[in-house]
């Protein structure tokens, strides 16, 4: 096949036509799932406001169950496939492997999602994104989420194979840049999701079409979640190279040790994906050593690993901006950075929301007893809109902003409105999982139409303040929705008007990457900072983190030392 | 040069970590390790643990027990369903049912007595939901799960419904009671 090659004039890229158009074609398909979520999170949002209260019972679990699998799965499995394409051969300089592959595999995954939203919205399968036997959804439902998975499945493996080309091929030198090794990680976790999904689906499908007599239930659970959960472990590894990469993009920034990040990364693919025991830890029939030990990433190692990468990320961009002459004092490099890009504000946001609001929340509730002041109430939801929708979607919203120019060649339309959006989103968001928190440790629960349990004669009378708090929820998750719908105005504006950047030739051989002649002398990062600290801001930033990592995990450890004793 | 270009020296790992890195991979180590060890230490110290007690269970075993408790124990019936009240001795087993979509039958417990609670249900999955303690154990069909509670404080409790169970999930709530003696 003839492969053909451009260069961004703006970025110094080089990309792979085919791979562009693919890229293309995933970003998009995510993007169009993410407007059908972002209607379906409206109506969900309006409906849990117990002064709207908007859709009847059944249309409300239909439409969460929807707004659940767009989301969490299609909208962001869609943009995490042209992620990967990105980082493989536009990253390394090589053509994509089996370009033919990546088009049945991209339909595959339309055909998949379109099938399970058909599936769902015939109204029989409102089972929720678990979706836990032996509560049955309409075979569809399992046949979209299986097709959907084997496309994904085999994206995953053309990223390897372009690996492979690349290093073969001789396209670059050294070692994979750390966006792509984060990329990897990404990529491995995702093929050991994809196939926990694979062994529970399958049978469920079969189950569903009568062909099997019984699912066991916890079996279910336990299997499930280790596709339901790594699904999301698939994005932190995503998003935190979607943040190195920022960094690098925005700053020229370096990361402060290869090393570091790089086994931070390893740590990733050891131990993340233990943590889909954080579902099962009120389960009868599960020990507590099971759950201890992966619960735990295995003593944390996994939460090390991000609180590592939430110390070198801005760190590289402190010790870039330091070196850039922003030197004085420990936040000079903070407060010139340049808060006006969405690419930088948005991925700034992202990271202070996750590591904050998302991180502290998800290791406090995986803790094994803590777990039971919080299980299936409307804390969980709560952390993980910090985590996937501040820290993933608002990632990948402000790599879109790159991404317009150089990979769409278009100009961002509405700049003005795209240097708020990150606020408008981020800052709405965090507001509005911080609410769902508080309302969750009064004891809301999630996944529930009605919190009056009008006609209910022994109906539970929920403090007044639980009303206050769904209120303010659904204001913040508004203020949200402004946010997403500036991005999706933007986004989808810029590519049909945006005005068109100057046409690039293409040609038919590669430039690959050359290391400068004589390597550089190993050294510290020339001198910056206070004190010997290269990084003394970032330090600050991190040990006001710990701080209230520590003080907000004991406080919860009071609160259950409180309740009734449990044996 | 940056983090999407191949890493400038072939040898990067030899590059001397800085210390910020450092210190903190130290603090983050330890902070980890404290958090690793809290679990067990509140097994050994603290009042809050599941049992790790659980049996397989049917429908009809489960059912029979539960009657046989509200055969002998019942103090009255509530609503207009007539839902048992059941007030059995301290330290006994007690049996709790959920089902689509209702908690059978009403329990009324003493206050700093300890009793066996033994969970299942008796379709989907369920999830005991005690309020306003928030203390919430899930609930899953052919599993019976067994954990000792001990009332702290008299009053009126509800029992909420809060995993997701289908179109009534909403209406699945019951009352429990907590009594001086």
């Amino acid at each position: 096949m003839n492969t053909l090659f451009r260069t961004c004039p703006q970025s110094g890229l080089q990309f792979d036509k085919t791979a562009e158009t693919l890229m293309k074609a995933n970003a998009v398909a995510g993007v169009v799932f993410l407007l059908v979520g972002g209607i379906l999170a409206l109506l969900v949002t309006l409906t849990r406001w117990p002064a709207v209260h908007l859709l009847p019972a059944d249309t409300f679990y239909m439409t969460l169950t929807a707004h659940g699998i767009d989301m969490l799965i299609f909208w962001i499995i869609f943009f995490e496939i042209a992620v990967l394409y990105f980082c493989s051969s536009t990253l390394l300089r090589c053509r994509l492997a089996t370009p033919r592959l990546a088009w049945l595999a991209f339909a595959l995954m339309l055909i998949g999602s379109v099938t399970a939203n058909v599936a769902i919205f015939r109204g029989d399968s409102s089972v929720m994104m678990t979706s836990y036997a032996p509560m049955q959804a309409h075979p569809a439902f399992y046949l979209g989420l299986i097709l959907f998975a084997v496309g994904a499945l085999v994206s995953c493996f053309i990223f390897l194979g372009t690996l492979v080309i690349a290093k073969a091929e001789n396209t670059y030198e050294g070692s994979i840049p750390l966006v792509t090794f984060g990329a990897l990680t990404a990529c491995i976790i995702a093929v050991f999701t994809i196939a926990s999904g694979a062994i529970i689906l399958i049978p469920t499908f079969l189950w569903s079409v009568g062909l099997i007599s019984h699912i066991d239930p916890l079996m279910y659970k336990t299997v499930w979640w280790a596709f339901g959960h790594s699904s999301q472990q698939i994005n932190v590894s995503a998003h935190v190279a979607v943040w190195y990469a920022i960094a690098a993009i925005a700053f020229g920034a370096k990361p402060m040790s290869e090393k570091v990040s790089r086994t931070a990364f390893l740590l990733y693919i050891l131990f993340l994906q233990l943590a889909s025991a954080h579902h099962l830890l009120t389960d009868p029939g599960i020990s507590s050593e099971w759950k201890i030990f992966n619960t735990s990433y295995a003593m944390y190692l996994a939460v090390l690993a991000s609180m590592v990468h939430g110390l070198t990320v801005p760190g590289s961009v402190e010790v870039a901006q330091r070196k850039k002459g922003f030197n004085k004092g420990l936040f000079e490099w903070l407060r010139k950075a340049p808060w006006g890009n969405p690419v930088f504000s948005g991925m700034f946001i992202s990271l202070i929301g996750f590591g904050f609001l998302g991180g502290i929340s998800g290791v406090m509730m995986g803790t094994e007893q803590l777990n039971l002041i919080v299980h299936n109430t409307l804390y969980v939801p709560g952390h993980f809109h910090a985590t996937v929708v501040v820290g993933t979607t608002l990632a990948f919203m402000a790599l879109t902003y790159f991404l317009i120019p150089v990979l769409f060649r278009r100009e961002v339309i509405l700049p003005g409105l795209a240097k708020w959006q990150p606020y408008l989103f981020g800052i709405g968001m965090g507001a509005f999982s911080l609410f769902m928190m508080g309302a969750g440790t009064l004891g809301v629960s999630r996944r529930h139409w009605d919190i009056a349990f009008a006609g209910s004669p022994m109906a539970y009378e929920y403090p007044a303040t639980a009303y206050l708090l769904l209120g303010l929820m659904a204001v913040s998750g508004l203020v949200a929705m402004v946010g997403g719908a500036a991005y999706l105005l933007i986004t989808v504006g810029s590519l049909l008007w945006g005005k068109k950047l100057e046409p690039v030739s293409y040609r038919k051989e590669t430039v690959p990457l050359r290391l400068a002649p004589g390597a550089p002398a190993i050294e510290a990062h020339g001198g910056v900072g206070v004190g010997g600290f290269a990084a003394p801001g970032t330090f600050v930033l991190a040990l006001v983190f710990l701080v209230s990592f520590v003080l907000y995990y004991f406080i919860n450890w009071k609160y259950l030392s409180q309740t009734w004793g449990l044996s | 040069m940056s983090a999407i270009l191949p890493p400038e020296s072939r040898v990067w790992w030899k590059q001397p970590v800085d210390r910020v890195e450092g210190m903190w991979i130290a603090l983050a180590l330890i902070w980890s390790l404290i958090m690793f060890f809290m679990m067990p230490y509140w097994h050994v110290f603290g009042k809050q643990n599941l049992s790790n007690e659980a049996y397989r269970t049917t429908p009809e075993a489960f059912s029979a027990k539960a009657q046989a408790m509200v055969d002998q124990y019942t103090v009255r019936t509530e609503t207009e369903q007539k839902i048992p009240v059941v007030r059995p001795p301290a330290g006994s087993d007690v049996y709790l049912i959920s089902r689509l979509w209702q908690w059978w039958p009403i329990l009324e417990l003493e206050a700093g007595k300890s009793y066996r609670l033994h969970l299942t249900s008796m379709d989907y999955l369920h999830s005991f939901s005690l309020q306003p303690e928030n203390l919430n154990l899930q609930v899953i069909p052919g599993y019976e799960g067994v954990v000792t509670i001990t009332p702290t404080r008299a009053g009126k409790y509800s029992v909420v419904c809060n995993e997701y169970c289908g179109l009534g999930h909403h209406t699945m709530v019951s009352s429990l009671y907590v009594v001086n003696k």
